[in-house]
């Protein structure tokens, strides 16, 4: 085993440390490290988007980033979403509510693209949002209810 | 998939990274924004057995107008502060053009301006962008700098002049000239993917409104950065018209370009793609450069 870096940063708000190895992917340290199993890996080169979460408020591809570069950072995945146990964040309502997932191994990746798109865009278009989600890949809805609950959830009525 | 090991460093300033190269550059690979090379790493394609991480140089991020009108921008500047730059829409246009068909939004958070054209890759929009605004790259090595034209700097597929203990720095983008419009054309099959073709185009009209100049640079068509000056010739001294915009189009569709093909295009398919993004980004270059 190689000689292990030290690794201290925040996720969802909570401060950790660990001792990894430099080549070790910042998906994997979230998932084995960490044990926040919500992001997902599919590809591991950057396509399709499963492992996306924010850093610093941007989203990213967790598996093209090294567990030490996030050193110092702030994170977000998705378990930092829900504002307590009882209560789901306003997206995750919309995908409930308007069937945005199936398999669900794509969602997590979506919500996280989605966050601060909507942040910067509180009442997209449909496409605006098809453009915002190009780098996420579905393999299940066929992406028309994910439109859905994306327009649901930015366009109260 | 999983990167195999490796010796890893972050240096804190440009002085430490280019003692780093001095001592280890031929065993090493400069990690910049990673979208590309930690793929390759992921895949096992690329085993280096010492990692130099720049993402720790603040130094290496900035842009700053320049005095020739220009823009310059420190290697490690994030892709997605180019695309949302104020500075960078008014002084170069042709990068407000390209920078949203590079990859997906995350892609452009982390990837970086100096990476992604010391990477080469003949698929991507940046060097196409550099090679048709005449931009110049500035690279330090152990005790010395230079500058080199784009043209210069990008050699062959994934090739630039970028040595093993070279350290591209600043990018330097020249000020765009009174007179002139910009296009940036490429058709994906989804957004975000690579282009099957692409083209860059810069017309700049003289007083009477003819044509004084052009330029056209293709993406995906060759082994970099392919241009077509005889087409982009025949432009000169014209005035506007879609038979003219047509004959440039097929003058640099059949004789000047080398598509490949790939699993998404044949070359066939390429050259047709070539044709109809050099009359739309003519037409709007020219627009732009009127207007």
């Amino acid at each position: 085993m190689q000689p292990l870096h030290t690794v201290r940063l925040t996720v969802n708000g909570q401060a950790y440390e660990r001792q990894v190895e430099p080549r070790l992917l910042l998906s994997d340290f979230l998932r084995h490290e960490l044990a926040l199993t919500g992001t997902h890996v599919g590809c591991e080169h950057g396509v399709c988007g499963a492992c996306t979460i924010l850093l610093d408020g941007q989203s990213v591809r967790s598996c093209l980033m090294l567990a030490v570069q996030a050193e110092g950072h702030e994170l977000k995945t998705v378990e930092g979403l829900a504002p307590s146990p009882d209560e789901l964040h306003p997206l995750q309502q919309a995908f409930w509510e308007k069937h945005g997932l199936q398999c669900g191994f794509c969602t997590a990746g979506i919500m996280m693209t989605l966050v601060p798109f909507l942040e910067t865009n509180e009442r997209p278009n449909e496409n605006q949002i098809r453009e915002a989600l190009s780098g996420n890949i579905c393999r299940c809805t066929g992406y028309q209810h994910i439109i859905d609950a994306v327009l649901h959830a930015s366009h109260p009525s | 998939m999983k990167p195999a090991p490796f010796v890893y460093h972050a240096p804190e300033s440009v002085d430490q990274a280019i003692e780093l190269l001095g001592e280890v550059g031929e065993d090493a690979k400069l990690l910049a924004g990673g979208q590309s090379l930690v793929p390759a790493m992921n895949f096992r394609i690329l085993q280096p057995s010492v990692l130099i991480d720049l993402n720790r140089i603040d130094a290496l991020t900035y842009l700053e107008p320049t005095d020739d009108g220009g823009v310059r921008m420190g290697a490690m500047t994030r892709q997605a502060a180019v695309e949302h730059s104020e500075e960078v829409a008014k002084r170069v246009p042709l990068l407000q053009l390209a920078m949203p068909l590079i990859a997906h939004p995350q892609i452009r958070n982390r990837g970086t301006i100096g990476g992604s054209l010391a990477h080469a890759d003949p698929a991507a929009e940046l060097p196409v962008a550099a090679v048709a605004a005449d931009a110049s790259f500035v690279i330090r090595h152990n005790g010395s700098q230079r500058t080199v034209a784009a043209p210069e700097f990008f050699q062959g597929m994934f090739t630039t002049d970028l040595g093993p203990q070279d350290l591209l720095v600043e990018i330097q983008w020249p000020g765009t000239p009174a007179r002139t419009g910009w296009a940036f054309e490429e058709v994906t099959r989804r957004s975000g993917d690579y282009a099957m073709a692409g083209v860059a185009a810069r017309v700049t009209l003289a007083q009477d409104g003819a044509c004084e100049q052009a330029r056209l640079v293709y993406l995906n068509v060759g082994d970099g950065p392919t241009l077509a000056p005889q087409a982009a010739d025949m432009l000169r001294g014209q005035s506007r018209s879609s038979d003219l915009f047509a004959e440039a189009a097929d003058k640099a569709a059949a004789d000047e370009i080398f598509p490949f093909g790939n699993v998404h295009a044949s070359p066939n398919y390429q050259r047709h793609l070539a044709r109809v993004l050099t009359i739309r980004a003519l037409e709007n270059a020219w627009q732009r450069a009127a207007g």
